[in-house]
């Protein structure tokens, strides 16, 4: 700093009211000047839109015509009775929940294995976190050609065992399986080294006082290191509940015919396609908001559902 | 399992490192290692398989994709393949390469600069309302900001920036998980005693930011720089809905290549994402330990 050699000598002058001043509004403001980009841009474009989703949901209101008048719950009301939206909600759910339990299982069994050995554990970490630094939509085209009814690679494996080709695109189950395949194979890795260093940081005399006990390895791995982690449990189901409720990207590009419908009977549509179909392919932004803020409802409230639910496993152990 | 006894009960508290006892580390090694490292080495192959299938086709010809058994090592078709994708006249693969670029770069400096800023000033300012402040940084952080897809659409409509680059840059200037990585950073990683120094020396806050702080913080604003990067990258919905096809972000271009409604051309396809991977994997390749240090310390979101 060069600054440094200079100061004390300024301080001596100490007569300079200006300087001081100057040091006080310096204190006083800086730190609101630091925060306020921050804080304005995300008003301008994270909060302002996600409350202005609320009061278009509240108008009929489209891509042509514009604001055409408030019209309060009516569009909640269609939507209560739209098997469209129930249609994209269950398949949004069923999902999340045929992805996110393998994936965290799979992710907690593999932070184990990393626990357990000593060479090449830098090694496996690297590997293990490639999938998360890919192109989302690109290895979403990969994933959507393996599983290709006539020429996919998995049907000519699972051929081999002498199992029918499945029409992946087809079912609903199958195609919730597959797009739960490009999910996992995304984000096992990366829940993986979180597991792994909450798993480091679990104190080792917990578990030998267990192994002096008698305790077997399984047990002190549910009785101890499951416990143990049970925040960084709570920060993955959570991470991965916000996240998969939005689940776009995978099923928009599995679904080749860019209409957004997911599949020929909305057999995997998301609630996030519904969005886009509802306002950007038929242009009703008064529904399309409607169905975003009850998606943003249905986040919140699951959000609250695995806190309560761990809070209270927490008071029964 | 074996009883051990002979170290220390105490773990040290942090970022432990593996049991000393060199007998109970071999006998673990033979007791659990094989099973455990085969376990691994399947996740492994798993995780870099649908990768290198990608490289391979994006190598051959399209009919390499149908073949059984499968082809399994890349062609020679490479330079055929990048030569059709960026002459391909729907795709626009050049423009959206380019413009991805721009994207990701200019809304990575912006997220880093903000966000250290802030992180900053709720970490080591005292002033009033720094905890309201902080909180508020923390809800921002759960807020699903796609569920506002549709007014800001909209909002870009007013601004006439339907179709344009900025479109999906200003909206992703900031990050409330930028500024709360930064502040935890900041928070352990700068001493009281050097902002105690600096202002003892004159300088102002800003000046302290830049040439205390800055130095202090780079660590984490190389992690928060590449995780934005890819994260700019790598959004898809916002860029479908606001862009248009003859001016993409490179996931809309391939996804271009993925709709056209004329025969699959996969060679095509798959050398698309093949480029729109590779920027990521370099990065990747130059900051990855960096990354996997910092998610391991939790300090990464999804």
């Amino acid at each position: 700093m060069t600054a440094a050699s200079r100061a004390p000598q300024d301080a001596r002058r100490g007569t300079d009211r200006a300087a001081r001043l100057r040091a006080a509004l310096d204190t006083k403001a800086a730190p609101y000047a630091f925060i306020a980009p921050f804080f304005l841009l995300f008003g301008v474009f994270g909060l302002f839109p996600l409350l202005y989703t609320a009061w278009v949901s509240l108008h009929d209101w489209s891509l042509i015509g514009g604001n055409e008048g408030f019209i309060g719950l009516e569009n909640y009301r269609v939507l209560l009775g739209d098997a469209k939206f129930w249609n994209a909600l269950l398949n949004t759910l069923g999902i999340f929940a045929i992805a996110v339990v393998p994936q965290l299982l799979a992710a907690l069994l593999l932070a184990d294995g990393l626990n357990r050995i000593v060479r090449g554990r830098g090694l496996f970490q690297i590997a293990l976190i490639i999938p998360y630094v890919t192109s989302i939509a690109a290895m979403a085209i990969v994933f959507s050609t393996l599983f290709g009814t006539e020429y996919g690679m998995v049907n000519q494996v699972l051929g081999v065992f002498g199992i029918d080709p499945v029409n992946w695109r087809g079912g609903r189950l199958s195609s919730w399986a597959a797009i739960a395949v490009m999910v996992d194979w995304r984000w096992t890795g990366y829940n993986t080294l979180i597991y792994l260093a909450a798993m480091q940081a679990v104190p080792k005399d917990l578990y030998e006082a267990a192994a002096l006990d008698g305790a077997s390895a399984l047990r002190r791995f549910w009785r101890i290191t499951v416990p143990m982690m049970r925040p960084t449990i709570l920060f993955t189901v959570i991470i991965s509940t916000i996240g998969q409720m939005q689940l776009f990207t995978e099923p928009a590009v599995f679904d080749t015919g860019g209409a957004m419908a997911g599949g020929t009977q909305g057999q995997y549509q998301t609630v996030m396609m519904l969005v886009f179909q509802e306002a950007f392919r038929y242009g009703d932004y008064g529904y399309g908001s409607a169905v975003s803020w009850v998606l943003f409802l249905v986040i919140v409230v699951l959000g609250l559902i695995n806190v309560l639910l761990t809070g209270r496993i927490k008071g029964a152990s | 399992m074996t009883v051990t006894a002979d170290r220390p009960a105490q773990a040290p508290a942090g970022r432990p490192r593996r049991p000393a006892g060199r007998g109970r580390r071999l006998r673990r090694l033979r007791e659990r290692a094989p099973l455990t490292y085969a376990g691994l080495l399947l996740t492994v192959l798993l995780s870099l398989f649908p990768l290198w299938w990608m490289l391979v086709i994006a190598t051959r010809t399209t009919d390499a994709v149908a073949r059984f058994p499968p082809v399994l090592l890349p062609g020679g078709e490479f330079a055929a393949n990048t030569g059709r994708l960026f002459g391909n006249a729907g795709a626009h693969f050049t423009l959206g390469l380019w413009n991805s670029f721009v994207a990701s770069a200019t809304v990575s400096l912006s997220v880093v600069l903000f966000c250290s800023l802030a992180g900053f000033a709720l970490a080591k300012l005292r002033f009033p309302g720094r905890n309201g402040f902080t909180v508020a940084v923390v809800v921002t952080m759960a807020v699903p900001v796609q569920v506002g897809i549709i007014p800001l659409l909209v909002l870009m409509q007013w601004l006439g920036w339907r179709g344009e680059l900025q479109a999906v840059i200003v909206p992703f200037l900031v990050s409330g998980f930028g500024v709360f990585m930064m502040r935890q950073y900041a928070a352990q990683g700068v001493p009281d005693e050097l902002l105690e120094a600096a202002r003892i020396d004159g300088c102002s806050t800003l000046r302290t930011f830049w040439s205390v702080v800055l130095p202090v913080l780079r660590p984490a604003m190389v992690v928060l720089g590449l995780l934005t990067f890819m994260q700019t990258w790598n959004e898809f919905i916002w860029a479908v809905a606001v862009l248009t096809p003859d001016n993409p972000t490179v996931q809309f271009s391939i996804n271009q290549l993925n709709e056209s409604a004329y025969a699959r051309d996969f060679s095509l396809m798959f050398t698309g994402a093949a480029y729109a991977t590779l920027p990521l994997l370099i990065l990747f390749a130059v900051f990855g330990r960096r990354l996997v240090g910092r998610i391991m310390e939790g300090a990464v979101k999804a």
